[in-house]
């Protein structure tokens, strides 16, 4: 039987205001992949629900989880699970969600582009890591990671798997916009006029053919419009507040076109249907 | 050591279930719980069609408890009798359907696409806060509530448990009713009508604005709600609200709950009911309690 676990917090630290780093010694580690997420408790009796937190990163080898997560405030959940040290232990309820299919992905397209904004991009640390596993290290994935201003929390990370831009809303660092503006000023890119000095990058964000995106909900929503006018494939991961996490509870709903297997109504469950859903089948 | 418990007729291996709507039908639990060890399962709100439920947010947590504005999202009579009574069929617990409508005729029509159904006893929501017809308004009045318990009693194949609001002057009043119309049983609290404003924002914490409150902040106000109806009435009570541990259950059952349910702490820790029969056997080994029916109502 599935249970509520004890992890031991390895390391843990600030990456930048109100951005933790925090690395979990747990044998769940071994069901890890890009896109779940495990429910994690505060030790405040007043505070019951697990919070969802997506996995950033994870180690097999090591049974090690790596999270990184945004306090969302004073006298949260969030905020006293910042104060955990190395040596604590910590209760955990996983791994929970869906993941992306990697390999399903490596075999269908050529171009995968990965999107992140703000809190939405440590997940797509680990997937632009088991991409470029799937891909076979063909150096083909490029990821676009938008944030708030320049303090560009895990950026460099990507740049072992992928190729990077960035966006940021007050312009301090890459693209001023956000990460369709980036998507937006390369997609005239012209592959035979650069010819041989054409940054071979590039010329995949031109040909994107699929994209893998997390983030807040307009830049979601923006996103699947983007993919649906450009006949571009789209998975996104989304997020709700939830409660039980295992799809029993019906919190975390999102609309979909179709009629979902649980309910038979348009309602899929983020927690256990997802997080990670093909955009075409969500009503954004 | 006996923890077995009679409700109408029925027998439950331990006075252990779930709350409606906290434990899905069973299925999402079963990776976590042996369903075989609860007395019954409890399964969702069912309809006489798919509804839809209520927009998100649909639940926030607040000081040890959450609200939750669900709405009863359910896939209807058709697909519950297909495809959830096979599966906890496969279990040895016994089955208990709660059941939701907008109307009378609705109550009625699920009672009765049930009736041969292999369950063993239904709940009648009349209670949840959530939903703008129907269900809560046939809680909240004595005459309609023992109006809608009269028409189902006239219905139903199986025993007939009426699940009561809290959100009522007097509950006993309600509970009067509920046995006056012939109901085999009452199940209560559902939830307490709430609302928690987001500061930062500035809006409504839910999209629904109010939503039920659960979990162990409302359990002293469900303890005596239970105590007051078990009082009042001779008619079994399945008690609720907020029950985390064995103890919690045990004042329920002291304040003269035939059975307990656990709710919102489902969601906290999947576990939480295995807890909670392990841990009342605990106590009758420690306490030497031969039997669970000597506990029943025996603080008064």
């Amino acid at each position: 039987m599935k249970q509520k676990t004890k992890a031991k917090v390895i390391l843990h630290k600030k990456l930048q205001e109100g951005i933790y780093d925090l690395r979990l010694g747990t044998d769940l580690a071994q069901d890890a992949r890009a896109g779940r997420f495990i429910g994690i408790y505060t030790s405040d009796r007043s505070k019951l629900l697990p919070r969802p937190i997506s996995i950033c990163e994870y180690d097999r080898d090591g049974n090690m989880l790596r999270l990184v997560y945004r306090v969302t405030g004073p006298n949260t959940g969030t905020e006293e699970i910042s104060h955990l040290t190395p040596g604590d232990d910590v209760d955990i309820l996983g791994i929970l969600g869906n993941g992306y299919d990697t390999e399903m992905i490596a075999a269908n397209y050529a171009h995968p582009v990965i999107m992140g904004g703000g809190i939405g991009i440590p997940p797509m640390l680990g997937l632009a890591r088991e991409l470029d596993e799937a891909y076979h290290g063909k150096g083909n994935i490029t990821s676009i990671l938008g944030y708030r201003d320049s303090n560009l929390f895990l950026a460099k990370g990507f740049e072992d798997s992928s190729k990077v831009y960035i966006a940021t809303e007050d312009g301090s660092a890459g693209t001023h916009g956000n990460v369709l503006d980036v998507m937006k000023q390369n997609e005239h890119f012209d592959i035979s006029a650069a010819g041989e000095t054409a940054d071979v990058m590039d010329t995949n964000l031109a040909t994107c053919d699929v994209i893998l995106a997390c983030g807040p909900m307009p830049m979601l929503r923006a996103i699947a419009a983007y993919a649906r006018e450009k006949n571009i494939k789209a998975y996104v991961s989304l997020e709700e507040r939830m409660a039980c996490g295992i799809g029993a509870c019906l919190g975390c709903i999102t609309k979909t076109r179709g009629i979902d297997g649980h309910s038979h109504v348009h309602n899929a469950r983020i927690c256990t249907d997802g997080p990670v859903f093909d955009a075409d089948d969500l009503d954004l | 050591m006996n923890t077995q418990v009679t409700i109408a007729g029925v027998d439950f291996k331990n006075p252990v279930t779930v709350g409606s709507g906290t434990f899905g039908s069973g299925m999402e639990y079963s990776d976590f719980v042996d369903l075989s060890r609860l007395g019954a399962v409890t399964t969702k709100g069912v309809a006489p069609t798919p509804w839809e439920g209520n927009p998100t947010p649909r639940v926030c947590e607040v000081y040890s408890g959450m609200l939750n504005a669900i709405g009863l999202q359910n896939p209807g009579i058709e697909v519950f009798c297909e495809r959830d009574i096979p599966f906890l069929k496969q279990f040895d617990t016994k089955i208990i359907v709660n059941v939701c409508g907008k109307t009378e005729e609705e109550y009625e029509a699920v009672v009765e696409r049930l009736s041969d159904e292999p369950i063993d006893m239904l709940e009648i929501n009349v209670s949840c806060p959530n939903v703008k017809e129907g269900a809560i308004a046939f809680g909240q009045n004595a005459q309609a509530l023992e109006h809608i318990t009269h028409r189902i009693k006239e219905k139903a194949k199986q025993p007939v448990i009426m699940k009561l609001s809290p959100n009522v002057t007097d509950i006993t009043e309600m509970a009067r009713a509920a046995e006056a119309a012939g109901a085999d049983a009452i199940s209560l609290i559902n939830t307490i009508t709430g609302m928690k404003i987001d500061v930062g924002r500035r809006t409504f914490a839910l999209a629904n604005k109010t939503g039920g409150l659960s979990g162990p902040a409302i359990r002293p106000v469900a303890v005596r709600m239970v105590y007051q109806c078990a009082q009042t009435v001779q008619i079994p009570i399945i008690g609720m609200g907020g029950i985390a541990t064995a103890e919690d259950a045990l004042e329920f059952i002291l304040a003269g709950a035939t059975m307990v349910a656990v709710g919102a702490m489902n969601f906290v820790d999947p576990s939480t009911t295995i807890r909670v029969i392990d841990g009342i056997g605990d106590y009758m080994r420690t306490q030497q309690v031969d039997d669970i029916r000597d506990l029943i109502g025996a603080v008064h």
